[in-house]
């Protein structure tokens, strides 16, 4: 994984996201080391994504690196109109490695073409995120103590949600029955479902929220939003369909918990967040560990 | 007597390249693929013209010019069922079919409008996720361009 960009989780083998899981466990325990002394990291963000910021800013600072970039690019030179290769190129004198986030999708499999230093996608427009996958699984296995043969039920909007996607493909690996969950509209899209086909894998679709809910080990709620929906009587119909309530939980399993990527809106009900299978709000500082791991790992220094 | 008016419809070379059974409406895909218009040989095209395969089929006709492979696969894309004579003087010395590869550079268009090579100077490029049905993943934003879709650039 040394000096090799993470663009897509798809660039990682099971073995690599193993070990990267691994590292992060060593974070959770030790997360202030000074392993970044020597290194500038860039983080690029075209356009503003401060959760995502933020969590890589902090696993750096922790680290004692230090930062160097933009959080929108309205004061660069992109807006005299320099080109993404140009500002990637002249930036990559400056680190040792860029995080970026871009709303054009595969402009981080191209900058990782014209850089000299590492690429951290931190998203592409609706293609990747896959430090939100790792985080994802990470929050898994933590929570399961397993990433074996898990059945893992998903909310929402699954036809838009990159991080569904993401996480489908990396959770194909570990014999996972999958339940989807969502508006007709927003169905799971076919490419999804032939790969897990492909792979033998098992998977349910439901339209509403069902009393298999209660053979989940992991429920992850996406948000369904009002703009993905071209009629909005559509919309209305289903807006509170969607929704996690407390009373939904009774029947769960103990072992159950509830992932979101945030910011979440309104489709979990704060009722829930003191309910002990709440998770979300740990799985964000997972986030800052999980990208300590791909740092480090990316930098040769772990 | 109406077999022999169709043999004259396009008239026999000596050396060159006889590329027949495309797709009549992706005639003009095949000439901007191969850059035929950038040559100075003398060519013929015939479009139209009756295919119990294909219904209407194009033909063209390149005199001394010829290809490599990889360059003909190019447009296995827009004619997959193409057939290739390689004459020599007068005669046919080699035939070939079309094979589509594994990935393609710069020829299509991805269906993406928020792909990096539809908003900045980036040269296009897909892994051939279908042969036959022509389905095509880009290597930059994912997304699968398929047969319906296709542009050719």
């Amino acid at each position: 994984m040394k000096n090799r960009s993470l663009v897509s989780i798809a660039d990682y083998s099971k073995k690599e996201v193993l070990r990267i899981l691994e590292l992060a466990v060593e974070f959770e325990k030790n997360p202030y080391q000074q392993l970044l002394n020597n290194n500038v990291i860039a983080t690029l963000f075209f356009e503003p994504s401060t959760r995502t910021r933020l969590s890589f800013e902090s696993a750096i600072s922790r680290l004692g690196g230090k930062i160097i970039g933009f959080s929108d690019s309205s004061s660069t030179s992109v807006q005299k109109g320099e080109s993404l290769k140009d500002t990637i190129k002249t930036i990559s004198n400056y680190c040792d490695l860029i995080v970026m986030r871009h709303p054009i999708e595969g402009s981080a499999r191209y900058a990782s073409e014209v850089a000299s230093v590492p690429i951290v996608n931190a998203g592409d427009g609706a293609n990747q995120h896959p430090t939100q996958t790792l985080l994802d699984m990470y929050s898994i296995k933590k929570t399961q103590n397993t990433l074996d043969n898990l059945n893992i039920f998903m909310v929402g909007d699954l036809k838009y949600g990159r991080t569904v996607h993401s996480l489908l493909i990396a959770m194909s690996y570990f014999n996972t029955t999958f339940n989807f969950i969502s508006p007709k509209e927003l169905k799971m899209p076919a490419v999804y479902k032939l790969h897990l086909d492909n792979l033998g894998l098992k998977y349910y679709e439901h339209t509403d929220f069902t009393e298999y809910i209660s053979e989940a080990d992991i429920v992850y709620m996406t948000r369904v939003q009002k703009e993905r929906f071209s009629d909005p009587i559509e919309y209305e119909k289903v807006k509170n369909v969607y929704v996690l309530r407390k009373h939904m939980l009774e029947k769960t399993k103990k072992n159950m918990k509830i992932l979101h990527p945030l910011p979440r809106v309104n489709e979990i009900n704060e009722d829930v967040d003191e309910n002990m299978k709440a998770y979300y709000f740990t799985q964000a500082l997972n986030g800052v560990y999980t990208r300590q791991a791909i740092l480090t790992s990316i930098l040769g220094i772990k | 007597m109406i077999k022999s008016k169709k043999q004259l419809s396009v008239s026999a070379i000596e050396n060159g390249t006889v590329i027949d059974h495309i797709p009549a409406d992706s005639l003009f895909d095949v000439i901007q693929i191969l850059g035929l218009n950038k040559l100075d040989k003398m060519m013929t095209f015939g479009t139209n013209l009756e295919s119990k395969k294909l219904g209407r089929k194009a033909i063209i006709k390149l005199s001394n010019v010829f290809f490599d492979e990889i360059d003909l696969n190019r447009i296995a894309l827009v004619a997959p069922q193409a057939k290739l004579n390689i004459i020599r003087n007068y005669k046919v010395v080699e035939k070939r079919v079309v094979e589509i590869p594994d990935e393609i550079e710069s020829i299509a268009k991805c269906v993406n409008p928020k792909c990096i090579t539809n908003n900045e100077n980036v040269k296009t490029r897909f892994y051939v996720v279908s042969k036959e049905k022509v389905a095509l993943k880009c290597h930059y934003c994912e997304k699968i361009t398929d047969k319906e879709n296709l542009v050719i650039l």
